[in-house]
């Protein structure tokens, strides 16, 4: 007994040691920030003339930048961080400067939610998140009851921003699915259509709910639902091969392109080549899979907000930038939503006339009707506009993969 | 008075006082507005943590066997509450009543699996017993995943495979929706329920090592032989102390589900289980006091660590270590001994009456 609890004793402190691995990460809170000169006097500080030294807007972070989602925390925290000195370096917000602080919460609710008060005692006016939709529920919670502006890059279940506080920049789950199963049907693209999905994850079960809701609408049918979880995702060949026996000729594929890269390796070696349909998750499959032949994503169509190869000044700018900070990477469709997540949130700063003075409360209530005023162009979406239940509205782009580019459809 | 009571009850009364002792001082600085948001956040779950701690302690420390599976336990106790909290949120608004319900219906629900798993896994010995308690963990886990469960005018809707195929009426509700777990559950555990529980699961706990099945549980453990030749029935002792820890564990987790607007079964994966037997064992196996106190330290640490970013997790570790050195290793213990302070006062009395 003793040699077990010891092995296990040892795991644990395994698991947490790898846990730190990337510590070069977005691990500055933006103190560099709190020294500059509060604006360069702005001209409205200096007329209000109410201006404290060093008076800045508090803008807290929270996603996971350690264990298992990390790549996705990371992303956004690294993007938050270019479009916030973006923003200081050309005189802030209303004049004012603004500080950053990105707090981890491990793809764990109760961790976010101590993230959040954390946040709080720092003295938070706006919160960007969280990451990862269960985690962002949990802190929605919170913040509804703190009247806490909330604005999540990336959490797309429905529940998110179920109150008034609360705005999105990506679509939410059931409108990918909608979406996607509407495209598909009134372009014609497929009669039988079979759809694999990760039924342990959020993100994938929602959009499969209301695309197989949506597909009853549409003229296909859906021969095959094939789940798998997130214990499972290495082998894909009992699913391909039921989806394959269906006679399905597309293959609705909504969860993100790590599996997918997997899924069509193993339906290459198996000789089954129907159609393929991602969603935004399949962002990434081109440049973020290592040892993928990316050939073998040739011909597959998804929806998404953000291409990395977009050819628009906005886009390049911020790849370009993004490359140069951060060992090369491209950045994948979190790191554009939290880029414009920070505009956004800029923009209808601007709009209200808020200053760093006031609660985070009082900017909350501000913000309620500016996000529903301000259309604002990013990288994910031009001319972006919030209704009040904070669901943005924008219409996905829908690409293909020709030649190893997204090519618009 | 003190005097005339035996050392055991004196050793619990400060268990008991202790923790009461801490649930004045934190009202009090609450009340006077000096306690951070971070550590009022931290309340409930540390609450969690200790009822887990105290409960797994009864089955590691006691009754001897290594259980891997706790958080199973606490995921049948906090989806069974959340349920119930979900369907009568119109019809009972009274948070304290809502949460005094759920929580029995939590605990018993645990105590059934602890029961129905018990049965059959406490024939197994060692380390038999740990990876089976393990996987039945998982097995629990897993399950929760595949359920989705509605309910409208007609009744209640169980599906295990997905929400379109229960068939729910169009003013139905969905209430477990499988992986996406259960969300929107009432925030009704408050920090005097969470201190209440503990006392109540200290006062079980304790109670039951001290009486006379305590004891059988206890001889059971240091010599199964032995025990089984003056005719104690091992598998209902076992049993005993086996579904008892599993029913405060779903307690605890009532508490949990509680307190968070969103829970999902991926929580409760072995490695909950794990952190759970890392507060037993470096508060010392079978030490009850000391569980509460580790689960308390151990929690708050990564917390108030977090202005250390990243390395936060390092250091973690490297305490996790430090304070096993500290408690367990025969230098840890020498150290101990000689810098005590029952042995400074000793020695101070000793030096007083040669003067």
């Amino acid at each position: 007994m003793k040699k077990l609890l010891s092995l296990s004793l040892a795991a644990v402190l395994a698991v947490s040691a790898t846990a730190c691995g990337n510590s070069d990460t977005a691990g500055t809170t933006g103190a560099d920030n709190t020294d500059a000169p509060a604006a360069e006097s702005g001209t409205e500080a200096a007329e209000s003339g109410t201006e404290a030294e060093g008076a800045v807007f508090k803008i807290g972070a929270i996603g996971p930048t350690t264990g298992a989602a990390s790549a996705y925390g990371t992303a956004v925290m690294n993007a938050a961080k270019i479009a916030v000195d973006e923003i200081n370096e050309a005189g802030g917000i209303n004049g004012y400067q603004v500080e950053f602080n990105p707090q981890d919460d491990e793809h764990d609710q109760e961790k976010s939610v101590n993230a959040y008060n954390t946040l709080k005692d720092w003295g938070m006016q706006l919160l960007l998140g969280t990451v990862t939709s269960a985690p962002c529920i949990a802190v929605e919670a919170e913040a509804q009851a703190d009247n806490m502006f909330l604005l999540t890059p990336s959490g797309s279940a429905v529940d998110c921003i179920s109150g008034d506080n609360a705005f999105r920049v990506c679509f939410a789950d059931p409108d990918q699915g909608t979406a996607s199963a509407q495209y598909i049907g009134e372009n014609g693209l497929a009669e039988k259509v079979a759809v694999i999905y990760d039924s342990s994850d959020v993100y994938s079960s929602g959009i499969y709910d209301t695309f197989v809701a949506e597909a009853a609408n549409q003229p296909f049918e859906v021969v095959a639902s094939e789940a798998f979880t997130a214990d499972s995702k290495t082998d894909f060949s009992v699913q391909l091969q039921k989806a394959k026996d269906s006679g399905a000729d597309l293959v609705f594929l909504p969860f993100y392109y790590n599996e997918a890269a997997l899924v069509f390796t193993q339906a290459a070696g198996m000789n089954f080549a129907p159609k393929w349909f991602g969603v935004d998750g399949m962002d990434g499959i081109l440049s973020g899979v290592e040892n993928f032949d990316s050939a073998l994503a040739e011909g597959v169509m998804l929806l998404t907000p953000f291409s990395a190869d977009a050819e628009d000044e906005l886009t390049k700018n911020f790849v370009t930038k993004y490359g140069e900070l951060y060992n090369g990477e491209t950045p994948n469709q979190f790191a554009a939503d939290a880029y414009d997540g920070i505009y956004i949130m800029k923009a209808a700063l601007e709009k209200a006339g808020c200053t760093p003075d006031m609660s985070a409360s009082d900017i909350c209530d501000a913000m309620k009707t500016a996000m529903t005023e301000i259309t604002v162009d990013g990288l994910t979406g031009s001319g972006m506009t919030w209704s009040a239940e904070g669901e943005p509205s924008k219409s996905p782009k829908a690409v293909v993969i020709d030649g190893g580019v997204y090519v618009g459809m | 008075m003190m005097k005339n009571l035996n050392k055991t009850t004196k050793d619990n009364l400060i268990t008991y006082g202790m923790v009461i002792a801490v649930y004045i001082i934190v009202e009090i600085l609450l009340k006077a507005g000096m306690i951070s948001s971070l550590l009022q956040g931290l309340l409930v779950p540390l609450c969690v943590y200790v009822v887990l701690a105290v409960s797994l302690n009864l089955v590691v420390g006691i009754s001897g066997e290594l259980s891997l599976g706790h958080a199973g336990f606490m995921c049948v106790g906090a989806f069974a509450g959340a349920f119930f909290s979900n369907s009568v949120k119109d019809v009972i608004t009274m948070g304290g009543v809502r949460i005094f319900l759920a929580l029995l219906i939590g605990a018993a629900a645990a105590a059934v699996f602890g029961l129905l798993i018990g049965i059959p896994v406490l024939r197994l010995r060692g380390d038999y017993l740990a990876i089976v308690t393990l996987a039945f963990g998982e097995i629990i886990k897993n399950v929760v995943n595949v359920f989705y469960v509605g309910i409208d005018g007609s009744g209640i809707h169980i599906s295990m495979k997905d929400k379109v195929s229960m068939g729910l009426a169009a003013d139905g509700d969905v209430i477990i929706n499988g992986p996406q777990g259960i969300t929107g559950t009432p925030k009704d555990s408050t920090f005097t329920i969470g201190i209440l529980l503990i006392l109540v699961t200290l006062f079980i706990v304790l109670n039951l090592i001290n009486s006379r099945d305590g004891r059988a549980i206890r001889s059971i453990r240091d010599n199964r032989i032995a025990a089984e030749s003056v005719g104690l029935n091992i598998t209902k002792y076992k049993l005993m102390a086996f579904s008892v820890s599993a029913s405060l564990a779903g307690a605890a987790g009532v508490l949990y589900a509680h307190n968070l607007a969103s829970l999902q079964a991926s929580k409760f994966s072995f490695n909950t289980s794990i952190l759970v037997l890392v507060f037993v064992v470096l508060g010392g196996i079978g030490n009850i006091r000391g569980s509460i106190i580790a689960a308390v330290v151990l929690t708050l640490l990564p917390e108030l660590l977090r202005a250390l970013n990243d390395y936060r997790m390092l250091i973690y570790a490297i305490v996790l270590i430090a304070m096993m050195l500290f408690t367990s290793s025969p230098a840890g213990m020498a150290f101990r001994e000689r810098f005590s302070l029952k042995r400074l006062r000793e020695r101070t009395k000793e030096q007083k009456e040669e003067q």
